[in-house]
Parts: C-alpha cells; sequence; structure tokens
C-alpha cells in the first residue's frame, strides 16, 4: 500500500513534471508574460496566455525546477509576494478579456525570507484570495505536486480543485508540521500519516473535486494518459461552467469555500 | 534579589495561582519583560494592561479588551453557538481543547459580536491569545465569517482584533480553507461598499496575517507588536542570517507601507469612533 508519506516523496521528485511540461503538453502556443509592474519578475511563478484547443485561456504556475541549477532559479517553487502579484495581475487580464484561468499549484510554501516580509508575503496571499473569490471567469486549480499552505492556496481559490493521485495538499509540509506539533521535525512520516494530505483524504473531506490518476510510479511514468484525462476534465468543466451566469459562478464559488468547516 | 523576595513573600501568603506565569506574573506582581520593572499588578491593570514605565502593551484577553472597545453593557455575542470541531479525527485534540476549556473558560480563539462604541452600532470580533496560541480553526473561521456576513446584512461597520500563531495545526486542510472563506466573505464585505477595520495586536502571524488581518480598508496596530506571514524563527533557520533589528514590528511595517497607523491602547477606542464616524453617511 501506499503511505501518505510516499506521496510526499512522490510529489516531491525531481523527475516529476511540473508547471511548464502540463502546459506545453495540454495547451498550444503559451506566450509567457513577465512582471508585476511593481517590483520585479518571480521565476518560482509562470503566468502566461495560450490555446485550450481554440479557446484562449490565461494559465498561472508555481514551477519548480528539474535540476539543481534550475531550482536555483526558480527558488525551489516558493514565490515571493511579486510571485503572488504578478499571479493576480494577469488573472484581472484575464477576467477583462473573459479567458478562462486555469493555476497549477507545486509549492513547498510561500518563501519565508526578509525581503518577502518587507514587501508583504501576508497580505500578497490575502489579496490573491479576496480577488479571486470574485473574478467573473472560471478558475480551475490543479494541485499537480505539492500544495503546501498559503503558498499554494494563495492561487487555489477556484470553482473546480483537482488533485493529481499522488499530489499533496496540506496546512504545511509534514516536516514544519511535526516540528510544531511533535517538537521533532523528524517524526514527518508520522505526522503525514495523520495530517489526511492526500488526493483521497482532501476529496473525503470535500475540499477537492476530483482525482487525475497516475501510476503508482508517478506521473511521469504515463504521462500522456495523465495529460489526456486532465485536459478532457478541465474542458467538461469550463463548458459546465460558463453555462452559469456571472453571479451563479461567483455565488458557486462562494459557497463552495463557505462550506468548508462548516 | 528582589524577585526572589517577592517569590518568597507571595508563596507565603499562597497567592501565586498561575505557577507556569511565575516569572513575570508573582502574585500581586508583574514582571515587565520589556524593561524589566516590578510593577504592581492592580496598577497595570488599572493603566489597560499596559507598563507604567515603558509603555509596553502587555497581551488581552478577548473579554477584557471587549471591555476596553464596547460601551458598557451594549455587547451581544453572536456565534457562540459554533464550536471546535474535530474534521481530523486528530488524536488527543478534542480532549486537549476541553481542558484548555476548563481551564480558561474561554470556549474558543475569537469572540464575535454587536456592540456600540461611544454610541456608535458595530460588528466587533476579537481574537484571544490565550486559546491555542488565537490560532484559526474551522470555529474561528466559522466566526469571523459569520461576523463578516452580519456586517453585510446589518450594513454596519466591522472591526477585528488579530492575535494569532497562525492556523490551527490539528485541523489541518480545513484550517487552512479558513483563510480563502473569511477572504472571500470579505470580497462581498468590500462589493457591499462598507468599512472594515482590522486591529493588529502582538503577535499576528501566519494564516491569520495572509488572510483577513491584511485585507482592512484601514489597518491600525499597537505598538512594538510582531506581526508577519513567516514567523522570525522560521526566517532565521531558512536564511541563516541574523535578522535585522524591530524584524516584523509594528514599526518595521509602518515604514513598509503595510499598516495605515499604530494607535496606543489608551487610543484605540476613540480612533475606532472617529474612523467610523467619518464613514458614516
Amino acid at each position: 500500500m501506499i503511505t501518505a508519506w510516499d506521496r510526499v516523496t512522490l510529489a516531491r521528485e525531481i523527475e516529476r513534471p511540473k508547471a511548464l511540461d502540463y502546459i506545453e503538453n495540454i495547451f498550444d502556443d503559451f506566450m509567457e508574460l513577465h512582471g508585476d509592474r511593481n517590483f520585479g519578475d518571480d521565476k518560482s511563478i509562470i503566468g502566461g496566455i495560450a490555446y485550450l484547443d481554440a479557446m484562449p485561456v490565461t494559465i498561472i504556475g508555481e514551477q519548480k525546477g528539474k535540476n539543481a541549477r534550475e531550482n536555483i532559479e526558480r527558488n525551489f517553487g516558493m514565490p515571493n509576494p511579486e510571485g503572488y502579484r504578478k499571479a493576480l495581475r494577469l488573472m484581472k487580464q484575464a477576467e477583462k478579456f473573459g479567458r478562462p484561468i486555469i493555476t497549477f499549484i507545486d509549492t513547498p510554501g510561500a518563501y519565508p525570507g526578509i525581503g518577502a516580509e518587507e514587501r508583504g508575503q501576508g497580505e500578497a496571499i490575502a489579496r490573491n484570495m479576496l480577488e479571486m473569490s470574485q473574478l467573473k471567469v472560471p478558475i480551475i486549480c490543479i494541485v499537480i505536486g505539492e500544495g503546501s499552505s498559503g503558498g499554494a492556496l494563495a492561487i487555489a481559490v477556484g470553482d473546480r480543485i483537482i488533485m493529481l493521485e499522488n499530489a499533496v495538499y496540506s496546512i504545511l509540509s509534514p516536516e514544519g508540521f511535526a516540528s510544531i506539533l511533535y517538537k521533532d521535525a523528524s517524526k514527518a512520516k508520522e505526522a503525514a500519516e495523520n495530517m489526511k494530505i492526500t488526493a483521497k483524504d482532501l476529496k473525503n473531506l470535500n475540499i477537492i473535486d476530483k482525482i487525475i490518476k497516475e501510476p503508482e510510479s508517478g506521473a511521469q511514468n504515463d504521462f500522456s494518459a495523465v495529460i489526456a484525462e486532465l485536459k478532457q476534465y478541465i474542458i467538461t468543466s469550463i463548458n459546465d461552467l460558463e453555462k452559469l451566469s456571472k453571479e451563479e459562478l461567483i455565488e458557486n464559488r462562494y459557497q463552495k469555500f463557505r462550506m468548508m468547516g462548516k | 534579589m528582589v524577585i526572589d523576595k517577592i517569590k518568597k513573600v507571595n508563596k507565603q501568603e499562597k497567592i501565586v495561582k498561575n505557577e507556569k506565569a511565575s516569572d513575570r506574573m508573582i502574585g500581586k506582581w508583574v514582571k515587565c519583560d520589556n524593561c524589566k520593572e516590578i510593577l504592581y499588578k492592580e496598577e497595570v491593570h488599572n493603566n489597560l494592561s499596559v507598563c507604567p514605565i515603558c509603555g509596553k502593551h502587555f497581551r488581552l484577553s478577548a473579554r477584557r479588551r471587549i471591555k476596553q472597545i464596547a460601551d458598557e453593557g451594549t455587547f451581544q455575542e453572536i456565534g457562540s453557538e459554533i464550536l471546535t470541531k474535530d474534521p481530523l479525527h486528530f488524536e488527543g485534540y478534542l480532549k486537549k481543547v476541553e481542558a484548555l476549556k476548563e481551564k480558561t473558560k474561554i470556549e474558543e480563539a475569537v469572540k464575535c459580536g454587536i456592540c456600540k462604541i461611544n454610541g456608535e452600532d458595530a460588528i466587533l470580533a476579537v481574537m484571544d491569545g490565550n486559546f491555542m496560541m488565537g490560532s484559526m480553526g474551522s470555529a474561528v473561521g466559522e466566526r469571523i465569517t459569520l461576523a463578516i456576513e452580519t456586517s453585510i446584512e446589518k450594513r454596519l461597520p466591522l472591526i477585528i482584533f488579530c492575535v494569532s500563531g497562525g492556523a490551527r495545526m490539528q485541523e489541518g486542510i480545513v484550517s487552512l480553507m479558513q483563510m480563502a472563506k473569511t477572504s472571500a466573505a470579505l470580497a462581498k464585505h468590500n462589493e457591499a461598499g462598507l468599512l472594515y477595520i482590522s486591529v493588529l495586536t502582538d503577535p499576528t502571524t501566519g494564516g491569520v496575517t495572509a488572510s483577513f488581518a491584511s485585507l482592512g480598508d484601514i489597518i491600525l496596530a499597537e505598538p512594538d507588536s510582531l506581526i508577519g506571514f513567516a514567523g522570525p524563527r522560521v526566517i532565521e533557520q531558512t536564511i541563516r542570517q541574523q535578522l535585522p533589528e524591530g524584524f516584523e514590528k509594528s514599526e518595521f511595517l509602518l515604514e513598509h507601507g503595510f499598516i495605515d497607523k499604530i494607535v496606543e491602547r489608551k487610543d484605540m477606542k476613540n480612533v475606532l469612533y472617529q474612523l467610523i464616524k467619518l464613514h458614516k453617511n
């Protein structure tokens, strides 16, 4: 049996497909757009426009590296405030032009640094959630690897929340959880089992809508099948959501999160 | 040493009530953890729990905070029926909560209600650091959301006093989702054109900073409060550097443009009143 900790390991594998792999394989003609128009361009979050078949869409993704050099460039997928603000700028742009939004979540968490605090990491995350809850276009959020803490949730307020079968989504890393609750980071394995972080757990808790199957050894080992199922689900979801009025879309999204923990 | 002498005297009088806090709270005496002065407890209490020597703002329970802000006898609690839930069936969690409730006589980490402030109606939510570090679980998220929705329904200004260590670990992902829920409720509040004043007190960190605490139309803070997303210890461990003096304190946030104003406790009620009045149609 695959344990929660096994999934944590799979979710973090360097060979595991990253946001850009999904973007390249699901969409056509992706054009990356840069910068938050305020401070800089955070390479741990990518964003841009592409075609989903014939439909223009906006894509946001937390991007980890696939080797040490890339990981340093991408800050291991840990965004700074300007990353979240770039994402927000592009999502508002999507709303203006009526494009659905698809986000890919894969982060160990928002970056805990001096500059991040100076530039308002908390405010950036909070603002994204507030704004996303009111955007007048469909939003599809997909946790493809690690979805850790507010750093994940900052681009994960949407109409459909999807998880890959071996992805994890949690309040923080099992190591962080263990060091807070058990005062011992080495108890991460034990923590992972108790935290309810697997796709199945989150489906049972009614936090997510859909689990995309992947091979036990990880999505990279049958990527085309993973892509096919995911693409189909994205298309069906957007078609369903586009039948709703803007008011219904926003109210349904509100109620979705309103019910969590009620 | 003076403090030992006091300890001895207090022990003889058997008035040491809280042993854990014995270094700061010794019977009738309190030691200020900032200026190290030994203070008469009643004097501190009568001074709104602010050190009369150095001005250090000590932490307040929700009950005392409400007493300081709401006009006497006007606070009517809402959402008190919403209690702690255990969505993950986390071992030992509810037991811990029960023991804490018994000890502190506090039901959850936030108390919300409708009240008057110098005669002006307002919705007031006050977090309580004495209950699991003011952490936000589903009950806190629900109570805050209900307070926001009541504020929309009654078209009243909303004030939230924040104090929090962040998310409630034992409620895992459900706790995390309270950030999205409260932020979405504030988006509706914002659409309705209503005033929301967020007041940050020591400490405001983690998931609360990254949700409703940072979304006020006006954000106030008490002096010298620790406010941030990641706490200083986590940042120090990550970057392996010493942090600059005053990092993540109210004054630091003011300088970096993330709060509107630092307000001393003695002025808080009046500042809130002035702001409510300024936004009255």
